[in-house]
């Protein structure tokens, strides 16, 4: 092995090593090399190389493996016309399944695989096993090379004369750099700048609080001690175009805490007869919270069990929420409805930078 | 029952078991002393409530008080309704085996339907509240499958899972499968929230929307539910899907690998 | 005349060859590669597990995109999938949908092209592994090895933009979930969110923009290393394992065309067709009972595909740190794992560079190491798996703590100190190991293997015979070389001036002492070691 590569500050003495790797060459072990490279071992004949009738034997195996194939093909077809794709059966382990899915599955992976398999068993047992050793190349170029390309290298940066004429030089590098910055500047419609959009939410103060099972406006009588409830702020209709979005920040849980169970102040406050509505955006990153322990009032994220305590302020108990739940304050209206007493006080769902 | 059976060596077990001698024996006291205020009507209906205080004596009041009032060992029970009884009794919740564990689990009922009736009957006379649904009311007639499949994913597959295979709470808590769970007794669970499950009152789920939801467990999550694409690989999601890949996808691929590179058999040497 | 003849009577084949070769010179290719060497070993068919399997997610992907609409318009789905009859959902859900129940074969080409590509990057996870473990990364291959590294990644991401594209509950919700973690970004997280999502979360954009991502601009990256990847393979040959005739010089084993072709070629129809029975048999993602994507619904066990799973599990283990200041908020609780996530992949990325600069060994390598004969590389590799596999556990938290009957905030507690502590026992553990299985080694070379048989001797003494290794055998478990840990070198040079040694120098010296000094690695037998038991064989 030559060292000529390894800088010699680099070296690791491993000279220690040298003499067993010097043996490479060595194929007689002797006194000095104990454990010499013996070589290549001598080819021994696999049952086929020497048993004509073993070779016919592995030559019907493989076309067996290929008729198969054919047919399972040939009953992919089949399967295909004739089962009906919504025909359902009973495969015992498996359940009630889609019958076609199953022939289809099982008829192309039986074809493919038969394919696979005669190929293998092909070269494995027909085509020689002789094992042959090929030469490497070292990958790095020889130094007449080297000297070459760096000669061809100058002589080329010489003619262009980039090195001399400056000017030339600057002003390409600058063009370079510019010219990148109008496809920057062309993703800018991607989206609107952020403004004061994860700030605001539909709510606001009158709106009633609608419940979002029975599309309803929602009555504090309706809401009993331990029930779990999602509302919706009124005027917000599945299919309305800005669904999605507005629900994504508007969408409500309500429940009901007996009053002298509310731990924290400002909660009781916004509270109505202990029926709380809190924000039901997480606010790690921003999954529908709503694992409510009714026992316990504690709420889980079903995504990183980020635990809110609801007769504390909804304030973080465990996992990787910063913040707490924000609350919505509500309140009854004239006609006995609940209703928002105005927005959110921050902003809803995942923090961010600009949050504060 | 795993849990008990290895707190029975425990130094404070004996001492349990005195207590809840104790208790047996308070509750069958109770059942003969003449304190309870008999009505005057000899009803069916109160027939049937002595019956269920009787039971009640014997199986619920070690922990839930002699009156349904509650102790420290269970919650009041006034006002719980029938159905709250029908669902934990009939799901074998209650009597609860220890009052120790997270949650306590469902497992065999050990009451007929008739003492379960009884016992209703005879907490529901504690005081209001909601009474055992009736067919009608969770059958499949009239129900939209895919209007509870919509409710279902708003109100309960947070907890519950997609299909309702359940998933985790707090502190070894857990929301169970609800996979055999009868008709009846979802309909029960939802109105009354059992444990730390909050309730879901008619007045914010009506009756229809509980049926819908009924009716949509149905058709993705019983034993005639259909799976197109094969095994169901529990219905867990990701989880379950990434290991099935890496053992039997990845796995059977190894094991093809390593048939494709073994060396062939080679002739004996004779 | 006569070789006139003979050139008309040419084969069909051979003119096409020839017509070929005057156009494009294949002859010249032919020559370097038809007979190819490549050395058969399972786990060399590994990264030709990756390769299929990306050839069947382009061929079912192709497919696919046939009947799939890459669009958010809402619409009312009225198909064959009763329990979800007139309900609101995007155009992909519903397309989706078609496919999976309309389309005669479309459930069975989405599942391969799912379960392929779960196969895929589980694959390339191990084939990193077993080009880890046995130094195959080693000068010349450091740039192949990046190149597979850049495949796993963007192979992450590409499932990821993959399994978003239906639309549906569970995807939704990791997309939400990504939206709240490009939201932690200081500064410009606001801005890449809402120009990602075109506005607001979710918007009606997001699932055309992955579409594209998806189909086009990944795999248009992943395509271009792949070749790269195979043509390096080419190029540099194929490394081997130590073993009786094989060098750092050769490559021993059988030729491409006919052995290589045949197996290599099987292997592609027995990896598809193992996948295709997989999708027959398994279903995977089944969006229809997840339901379409509304940013208020959720399910319980919300999980990503399992190559994001660590991501998953590292943004559950941590504590929810969140630092308000100056009217901004930096939400660390989110952000931390976001960094660590890259910091996390990067460090097994650059690896290689690290060991080289610690061996300061600039010689290539075609000869694969044991993971026993490398055991602070094994140390670190077993270290790094171990924590990548805790981190899958903590993404998976809420099934354990259901399946195994735990708490989940013990199985978060647990996450959370085994992720610092796991790495640091699976090191010193594996390192013992590895100089255990030395140690055994070096004692079958020098006193032959155990086999069991008990002798008496003459004088009523037992022992147990061992017999001496095959020369084949004694040269394979002495071939590995063995560093000597680098010293800094001397501190004056040859005119008596003293030189400053260099903070990094130290390091390496450190590093090195501690990869290849005293105890962490057994010297292999030495010539005079063997001579001296062998000579004295026969007493004992």
């Amino acid at each position: 092995m030559s060292s000529q590569d390894i800088p010699e500050e680099n070296l690791p003495a491993e000279h220690a090593g040298r003499d067993e790797h010097g043996h490479d060459a060595v194929s007689v072990p002797d006194d000095k090399h104990p454990f010499a490279d013996p070589g290549l071992p001598p080819h021994e004949h696999r049952v086929q190389d020497v048993d004509e009738r073993a070779a016919k034997r592995s030559e019907r195996s493989v076309a067996l493996l290929f008729t198969v194939s054919m047919l399972a093909t040939v009953a992919f077809i089949a399967a295909f016309v004739a089962i009906p794709v919504d025909k359902s059966v009973f495969i015992f382990p498996l359940g009630h399944i889609s019958a076609l899915n199953f022939a289809l599955g099982m008829t192309l992976g039986i074809a493919l695989f038969c394919i696979g398999a005669g190929a293998v068993h092909w070269a494995r047992t027909l085509m020689s096993d002789v094992e042959v050793a090929d030469e490497r190349h070292a990958i790095a170029a020889t130094p007449e090379v080297r000297e070459k390309v760096f000669a061809d290298f100058k002589q080329g940066a010489k003619e262009s004369a980039l090195g001399r004429r400056k000017l030339i030089r600057n002003t390409m590098l600058g063009a370079l750099t510019l010219v990148p910055l109008s496809g920057v500047v062309l993703l800018r419609d991607l989206g609107p700048l952020p403004g004061t959009k994860l700030r605001h939410t539909l709510w606001s103060k009158g709106k009633l609080l609608v419940n979002m099972n029975t599309n309803e406006p929602l009555r504090p009588s309706d809401v009993a001690v331990g029930s779990l409830t999602f509302a919706k702020p009124e005027g917000l209709e599945e299919h309305d175009h800005e669904f999605q979005n507005e629900i994504a920040k508007a969408a409500l849980m309500i429940v009901r805490i007996q009053p002298e169970n509310i731990k924290d102040k400002r909660e009781l406050e916004w509270s109505h007869e202990g029926i709380v509505a809190y924000s039901k955006i997480c606010t790690h990153v921003g999954c529908p919270i709503s694992l409510y322990e009714q026992q316990t009032h504690h709420v889980l994220c079903p995504c990183h069990q980020s635990t809110f305590d609801l007769s504390d302020g909804a304030r973080v108990i465990f996992g990787p929420a910063g913040h707490a739940l924000p609350q919505l304050r509500i309140g009854v209206n004239d006609e006995g409805y609940l209703e928002a007493l105005g927005d959110f006080e921050e902003p809803v769902g995942p923090a961010f930078w600009e949050r504060g | 029952m795993k849990k008990l059976s290895a707190r029975r060596r425990h130094p404070l077990a004996a001492l349990v078991v005195l207590l809840l001698a104790l208790a047996c024996t308070g509750g069958l006291y109770a059942v003969f002393a003449p304190t309870s205020p008999a009505k005057a009507d000899e009803t069916a209906q109160s027939l049937t409530i002595e019956e269920g205080k009787k039971l009640y004596s014997v199986g619920c009041a070690s922990c839930h008080g002699t009156g349904g009032q509650g102790t420290s060992d269970g919650p009041s029970l006034v006002g719980v309704g029938a159905a709250a009884v029908d669902f934990q009794v009939g799901t074998g919740r209650m009597p609860a085996a220890t009052s120790q564990g997270p949650q306590v689990p469902a497992k065999k009922n050990i009451y007929s339907q008739a003492e379960i009736d009884q016992l209703a009957a005879y907490i529901a006379s504690l005081g209001a509240g909601p009474s055992v649904p009736t067919e009608e009311q969770y059958g499949p007639e009239g129900a939209d499958i895919a209007e509870g499949g919509e409710l279902f994913r708003t109100n309960c597959a947070q907890c519950h899972n997609f299909t309702g295979k359940g998933g985790a709470l707090t502190h070894g808590k857990y929301a169970p499968t609800l996979e055999g769970v009868s008709a009846k007794h979802l309909y029960e669970a939802m109105q009354t929230g059992p444990q730390n499950m909050p309730s879901f009152p008619d007045t914010t789920l009506s009756e229809e929307n509980k049926k819908d939801i009924i009716a949509y467990l149905d058709a993705v999550n019983s034993d005639k539910t259909e799976s197109p694409g094969g095994l169901e690989l529990g219905g867990l999601g990701p989880v379950s899907e990434g290991l099935f890949g890496w053992i039997f996808g990845l796995g059977g691929l190894i094991a093809v690998a390593v048939w494709v590179a073994a060396r062939t058999a080679k002739a004996k040497k004779s | 005349m006569s070789t006139a003849q003979e050139r008309r009577k040419a084969p069909a084949g051979e003119r096409v060859a020839d017509w070929a070769d005057g156009r494009l010179g294949i002859y010249s290719l032919a020559k370097a590669n038809m007979r190819k060497i490549f050395p058969d070993h399972w786990s060399f068919m590994l990264g030709e597990i990756c390769l299929y399997s990306f050839i069947i997610i382009i061929l079912t992907g192709v497919y696919l995109t046939l009947f799939f609409h890459p669009s958010m318009n809402e619409v009312e789905y009225h198909g064959s999938y009763v329990p979800l009859q007139g309900q609101l959902m995007s155009e992909a859900f519903a397309s989706t949908l078609d496919i999976s129940f309309d389309v005669r074969g479309g459930l069975l080409i989405r599942q391969i092209h799912h379960w392929a590509a779960i196969i895929f990057l589980a694959g390339m996870f191990v084939h990193m592994m077993r080009v880890f473990f046995t130094g195959a990364f080693r000068k010349p291959r450091e740039i192949n090895w990046m190149f597979g590294f850049l495949l796993f990644v963007l192979g992450m991401f590409t499932g990821f933009t993959g399994y978003s594209l239906p639309d549906d509950l569970l995807s939704g919700t990791g997309v939400r979930f990504t939206q709240g973690a490009i939201l932690s970004v200081p500064i410009v997280g606001t801005y890449i969110s809402m120009f990602l999502f075109g506005g607001e979360f979710p918007g009606t954009d997001f699932v055309a923009r992955f579409y594209s991502i998806h189909i086009l601009l990944l795999p248009g990256i992943m395509l271009g290393l792949v070749v790269g990847h195979l043509i390096l393979v080419f190029y540099h040959k194929h490394t081997q394992f130590a073993g009786p005739g094989r060098t750092n010089k050769n490559v021993v084993g059988m030729p491409l065309l006919p052995v290589y072709m045949a197996k290599a070629g099987g292997f592609f129809f027995l990896v598809f067709g193992v996948i295709s029975a997989l999708a027959g048999i398994a279903t995977i993602n089944p969006i229809w009972v997840l339901g379409p994507y509304r940013p208020d619904q959720v399910s319980t066990g919300a999980q990503p595909d399992w190559y994001m799973g660590f991501a998953e599990g590292l943004i559950r283990a941590m504590p929810g740190w969140e630092v308000n200041f100056w009217g901004h908020t930096l939400v660390l609780g989110v952000f931390i794992p976001l960094v660590l996530f890259g910091v996390f992949l990067g460090i097994i990325a650059l690896y290689p560079f690290i060991e080289s600069w610690v061996t300061g060994d600039k010689r290539e390598h075609h000869i694969l190491d044991r993971p026993r004969n490398a055991p602070t590389r094994t140390g670190v590799g077993v270290a790094w798996v171990t924590g990548y596999i805790i981190m899958l556990i903590g993404g998976g938290n809420d099934i354990v703590a259901t399946h195994f009957h735990l708490s989940i905030n013990t199985v978060t507690w647990f996450v959370r100190i085994g992720f610092f502590l796991g790495p640091v026992v699976a090191f010193i553990v594996t390192k013992r190991i590895c100089l255990g299985l030395q140690r055994r080694d070096k004692e079958k070379v020098l006193h032959g293997r155990e086999s069991g048989i008990i002798k008496r001797l003459p004088h009523g003494e037992f022992i147990e015979v061992h017999e001496p290794l095959s020369q084949e055998q004694m040269y394979t478990l002495t071939a590995h070389e063995q560093y000597q840990p680098a010293e800094i070198g001397p501190t004056v040079d040859e005119n008596g001036v003293e030189r400053k040694v260099k903070g990094s120098e130290k390091l390496r010296a450190k590093l090195s002492e501690s990869y290849y000094g005293e105890g962490a690695q057994i010297p292999k037998p030495t010539a005079e070691e063997y001579r001296e038991i062998t000579s004295g064989h026969g007493h004992h």
